[in-house]
């Protein structure tokens, strides 16, 4: 684990290189100890693929206490950033393998192709298949949530099948509905506001990704298993 | 109650941002330049964290309906109520039914506190508006024409104040607005340029830069791009060659990380940036630094200066102290 500044109001907590389940079970882990043990001055925690960022306020990280001796100085732990680094650290030394924490399953009801899954044809056409094949894929996918940014709810998905990787549009959407399904590039995710985009955009689901009146306000957080679930066009318009 | 007779360019509701939700993609947002909106608090006597209007370049015209105590903080963009003109870094008395308006001026942004805060909802812990969403603030867009706002109970330091100012203007009755005597020192407030030093923290990625690169960073002046605006500032000039960083994960980043994506020109993440992001970053701009970025219009110049996390740190510190003082400073003139 490696403690780096980010600025000087935040620290980069490096778990790993690589997106996979093991890296994803040490990140949550860091999240859950930090949580329970809080240090001084954090603001929150914004964890990533493989790695957490720690939001802090410099001035509430504790002065240091210094050594009766006065010949003793410390003057590496003389910068608040360098004493948050170091509570840091304390708190997580002795994290072990973390057991893969409790995960929700989300289940995220999906209307592919038609007029909110425009690309789906096309999709299917750039892997030599058909649309129901490429529906009947995309929803056999057990996905896991890595982390959440770009957009409010907007989540990183991971886990589409190598199958159905499809490059993103030479020129991107100017608007592309909230709600939509897309896959860009090896992943696969659901636009969670009204945004311009640049992914293939193979469905639609009703269900709001983002309320900022809603708590959580995300529906999908760091940690869920997503499965996306076939909906009938009669199924969509009874909501 | 304010009510917009004009609405400006850009003039939304801020206060010190919201956190707690950067983990679901919600950008802390508020303020461009924290230290003037603090600072314009401060002199009304509000909590630091008061909502109040951002206001950009070209500014708003206002009418309180009734006597309302404000201040201006950030860049003086030539404020006048009822046409004489008011300057920022102080407290005004404005009579009811007078009517605040800007011109022209220096500077990017300026923040209209007033005694009380801006009384829109609270949403996910804060009034600042999140425009790319569109929520928070006032019904999460800028202002328009018509818009009528709410203004807060004035806490009791503001009431105070309000008392001193109002006594104060009895030998003025037909005057709109008092201005109170005294206000926020220049040697308090950032060293605001149109072609300032910015101090700069190397980033994790600078190693990536070549060696020619990283000395331009740093020598030559960085012009503020045309799409520069509340999520980030692209800076023109040289182009930086970064030796690979194609790849990289996803993580998170803060207000003042610049990145520099593949084109070669350096992006410095603003208030309303993603929380996360995959190119590489070079720096972070000290955050004592942040109004001076904040304050640049699109061509204005910078140059950046590099210094150390310990540093900067201490710089923030220093500013707080004096902040601080500040703070008591009012607190005791209205005992």
């Amino acid at each position: 684990m490696r403690f780096t500044p980010l600025g000087d109001r935040a620290v980069t907590i490096t778990i790993g290189e690589r997106i996979d389940e093991a890296t994803h079970r040490t990140v949550r882990a860091v999240c859950a100890r930090l949580t329970e043990r809080p240090v001084a001055g954090v603001l929150e925690l914004v964890p990533a693929f493989a790695s957490v960022v720690v939001h802090y306020d410099p001035l509430r990280v504790p002065p240091c206490v210094p050594p009766r001796d006065p010949r003793m100085r410390v003057p590496e732990l003389a910068h608040p950033y360098e004493r948050f680094i170091s509570m840091l650290s304390a708190t997580l030394h002795d994290l072990r393998a973390a057991a893969p924490a409790p995960s929700r399953l989300v289940e995220i009801p999906v209307l592919y192709g038609g007029e909110g899954g425009p690309d789906l044809e096309e999709v299917a056409r750039h892997h030599a298949l058909d649309a129901d094949s490429v529906v009947r894929m995309h929803a056999a996918g057990d996905y896991l949530v890595h982390m959440v940014g770009f957009a409010p709810g907007f989540a990183y998905l991971g886990g589409l099948a190598p199958e159905l990787a499809t490059p993103r549009r030479d020129v991107p959407r100017t608007h592309v509905p909230a709600g939509s399904v897309g896959i860009g590039g090896a992943q696969t995710g659901v636009y969670p506001v009204d945004s311009p985009g640049g992914w293939r955009i193979i469905g639609r689901t009703m269900l709001r990704m983002f309320d900022a009146a809603r708590s959580p306000a995300s529906l999908l957080q760091v940690g869920d298993r997503v499965r996306f679930r076939v909906v009938t066009a009669e199924e969509a318009s009874v909501r | 109650m304010m009510e917009v007779v004009s609405p400006g360019l850009l003039t939304s509701v801020q206060d010190l941002g919201r956190y707690g939700h950067q983990h679901e993609g919600v950008s802390p947002g508020g303020a461009m330049d924290a230290f003037a909106l603090r600072a314009a608090n401060l002199l009304t006597g509000n909590d630091e964290n008061a909502a109040a209007l951002e206001v950009t370049m070209q500014g708003p015209t206002l009418r309180f309906v009734r006597d309302t105590a404000f201040a201006l903080g950030g860049a003086d963009l030539s404020a006048t109520v009822e046409g004489t003109p008011v300057p920022p870094w102080r407290t005004v008395l404005a009579r009811a039914g007078s009517r605040l308006a800007f011109g022209a001026g220096t500077g990017c942004r300026t923040y209209v506190a007033v005694a009380g805060g801006v009384d829109v909802p609270s949403v996910l812990g804060s009034r600042s508006t999140c425009l790319r969403a569109g929520f928070g603030g006032h019904e999460g867009r800028a202002l328009r024409k018509g818009d009528r706002l709410r203004i807060g109970a004035a806490p009791p330091l503001a009431g105070r104040i309000i008392a001193a100012l109002a006594a104060g203007g009895t030998r003025r009755t037909a005057a709109a607005c008092v201005i109170a005597p005294w206000g926020i020192s220049s040697s308090l407030r950032p060293r605001y340029s149109a072609a300032p030093v910015v101090r700069l923290i190397e980033g994790a990625h600078v190693s990536l830069l070549t060696a020619d690169a990283r000395q331009r960073l740093v020598r030559n002046d960085l012009r503020v791009g045309a799409q520069s605006d509340r999520m980030g500032y692209r800076l023109e000039g040289p182009t930086l060659e970064t030796t690979g960083g194609r790849d990289l994960l996803s993580e998170g980043v803060a207000f003042g990380t610049v990145q520099l994506p593949p084109g070669g020109v350096p992006i410095v993440l603003m208030a309303d940036r993603q929380t996360t992001g995959g190119y590489p970053r070079i720096g972070e701009v000290a955050s004592v630094d942040l109004p001076l970025l904040a304050q640049l219009r699109p061509g204005d110049r910078l140059r950046f200066r590099t210094v150390t996390v310990g540093e900067a740190q201490a710089a923030e510190a220093q500013r707080e102290a004096e902040l601080a003082q500040a703070r008591l400073a009012i607190r005791l003139r209205h005992p």
